[in-house]
């Protein structure tokens, strides 16, 4: 494994799931040492570990926290963020199958530290054996006396709702993700006012990914300062990688802040798939840029070492890309996918998705015209930060990511009405 | 969708008091895993037991993919037709399923028993290609075994 494990720390097997598995680790036990803490305590090592959300946006969750104040009888919220829709990412999907009480007890801490009464897990409507699991421990929960009443011999209890979603990308959203348990269409909505300030049903309301609450627990019983041990400075901890595409060996892999990228693909994840060579990589979902094999090769996966090469570590969606692969089919998928999940609540966004989808479908029909490469470019701009929520941006992130690199492939497109290549998206041996 | 009133009930136990707008998704999931989708009379139940405005329950139902108002096929195969699929032969496992039921994406077969969709990232890129069928992932699809799940729903 690449580095040191705070989450994958345990044996997989049919079992370990279940409470009492999860007991035998010590589960539940850091959740009796946080009632000892004062809950302002609890945030404030949240705070000093330094961890950066998982969700896509690595905004420190300490400083997310800091803003909602437990002020007593007033309610709160907090959202686990199960939604997992950014395309390449299946990394939460392991934590709800595999470590669902990791979730709950993190949850339990992170209530407490927020003075929050009632708490969500917001998980996408297609899942099936994560919501089961997710379920099955929050229900294990409840028949403990872990959920649902004083704990531990405390005055905190707390109410666990896991709730589904139905199949739509822009619930993963944060407001949009509020909108959708409101129990209305999931339109995300204009900021500010902060949803830690004003979010469910017009109370504050913390909203983090799966894998960033997964951390508390840990962060919570080894305190901050071991927990720094791990990673960089600046890139606390680890980050769940949900490598796939054309690589040998695709799969979750947690991988320490700091490890170097091209030994992760070369050697933890096999290489490519039959020996290709690779492209480029998408680092973290499909709304981060590509990278080229000759860019990520001085890299680790840290924000720092990322962030400065124009793109993101995001979700932690990684998709491997091999010499070959059509990058003019390849961003009519995700063109086409844009433009199905726009919400179609702002005008540049709607209509916007709907030309560069068009574009680029003319494109591959071998009906563009040299000027189609331009018109991707303006509508790109011309989405980035006039939207409600990031999708408008990051449809154009992607899109500019792919022209700035492959231009020639679309040139070649237009001009030949064929792919440079054969026209493929796989990898064939 | 009155004899599922009881299991409502329970569902709302957990949720904060004054929530009831937000079991409308869940009780619509639940309607539907019971009748296959959701009928009008249902929304009429719902609306009546809920106290929520017609037009919200409407809102809701035409805006998620997942929620039907009519019925399909006793087996409902979703293909995953986004990136990291398409990079492992989704387009192909596409291909094949309409050829070899004769419809395309978004039909039924003319003896309800398949309908085939196509849907976006299922969150399940590393075990590509994916299909549902009904409730269930099937990972790193072949074709063979695309062919054998399709023989054993007949
Ligand atoms: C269109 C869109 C989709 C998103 N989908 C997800 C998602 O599926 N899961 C997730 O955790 N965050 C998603 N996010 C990010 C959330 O808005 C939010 O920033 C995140 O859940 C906060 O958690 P964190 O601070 O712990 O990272 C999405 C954002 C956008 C703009
Ligand atoms: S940017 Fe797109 S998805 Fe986001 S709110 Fe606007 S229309 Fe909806
Ligand atoms: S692209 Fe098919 S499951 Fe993610």
């Amino acid at each position: 494994m690449p580095g040191r494990q705070l989450i994958m720390t345990f044996e997989v097997t049919p079992t370990s799931h279940t409470l009492e598995a999860y007991k035998a680790r010590g589960g539940y036990q850091t959740l009796e040492k946080a009632l000892k803490m004062a809950p302002a305590d609890v945030t404030k090592e949240v705070t000093a570990s330094g961890l950066l959300g998982h969700g896509g946006a690595a905004f420190p969750v300490g400083r997310k926290w800091g803003v909602m104040k437990p002020i007593p009888g007033e309610i709160h919220y907090l959202c686990a963020n199960a939604d997992e829709g950014e395309p390449g990412t299946f990394k939460d999907r392991w934590i709800l199958e595999n470590a669902p009480h990791l979730l709950v007890e993190s949850m339990l801490i992170t209530s407490y530290a927020l003075g929050v009464r009632h708490a969500f897990v917001y998980i996408r409507g297609e899942f099936d054996l994560p919501y089961r699991r997710i379920q099955g421990a929050v229900d294990e929960a409840y028949a403990a006396g872990l959920l649902g009443k004083p704990v531990f011999g405390s005055e905190f209890a707390l109410d666990l709702v896991v709730y589904r979603g139905a199949g739509s990308y822009v619930c993963g959203e944060a407001s949009g993700l509020i909108t959708s348990i409101e129990g209305r269409k999931p339109y995300p909505r204009n900021r500010p006012p902060r949803l830690t300030v004003r979010g469910l049903f017009q109370k504050p309301t913390v909203i983090n990914n799966v894998e960033s609450l997964a951390n508390i627990t840990g962060i919570i019983r080894m305190g901050a300062e071991e927990f720094r041990k791990v990673g960089t400075p600046k890139s606390p901890g680890t980050q769940l990688v949900s490598i796939s595409g054309h690589i040998a060996k695709p799969g979750v892999y947690e991988v320490e802040y700091g490890y170097p990228w091209a030994k992760f693909l070369d050697e933890d994840c096999g290489g490519m798939l039959h020996g290709a060579k690779l492209k480029c990589v998408v680092p973290g979902g499909i709304s981060t840029k590509v990278l080229t094999r000759a860019e990520i090769e001085p890299l680790t996966l840290s924000h720092e070492s990322v962030n400065p090469a124009g793109s993101g570590l995001g979700s932690g969606g990684m998709i491997a890309v091999a010499e070959g692969t059509c990058m003019v089919r390849f961003l009519q998928v995700l063109l086409r996918f844009y433009h199905h999940e726009s919400c179609g609540q702002c005008t540049p966004c709607r209509e916007g998705m709907g030309w560069m989808h068009k574009i680029i479908d003319r494109i591959v029909a071998g009906q563009g015209v040299p000027e189609d490469i331009e018109r991707l470019y303006a509508i790109s701009h011309a989405n980035d930060g006039t939207t409600i929520c990031g999708m408008g941006d990051a449809a154009g992130y992607a899109t500019v990511g792919i022209l700035n690199k492959y231009r020639d492939e679309f040139e070649y497109f237009i001009q030949n009405k064929r792919s440079k290549f054969d026209g493929r998206l796989e990898c064939l041996a | 969708m009155k004899h599922l009133i009881p299991e409502f009930e329970k569902m709302k136990e957990r949720f904060p008091a004054g929530f009831e707008s937000s079991l409308v998704l869940p009780c619509l999931h639940r309607i539907q895993a019971d009748r296959g989708f959701v009928a009008d009379e249902d929304i009429d139940g719902l609306v009546a037991y809920l106290g929520v405005p017609r037009v919200q329950v409407e809102e809701v139902l035409s805006y998620y993919t997942m929620l039907r108002r009519e019925g399909i096929g006793r087996h409902h195969l979703q293909v995953c037709r986004n990136i990291a699929c398409s990079m492992r032969g989704a387009e192909g496992v596409i291909e094949h399923a309409c050829k070899r039921l004769g419809v395309k994406p978004g039909e039924t077969t003319a003896d309800g028993k398949f309908t085939l969709s196509t849907v976006e990232c299922l969150g399940s890129c590393g075990t590509a290609p994916v299909m549902m069928v009904n409730d269930a992932y099937h990972e790193n699809l072949t074709l063979q075994e695309l062919d054998r799940l399709i023989e054993e729903c007949k």
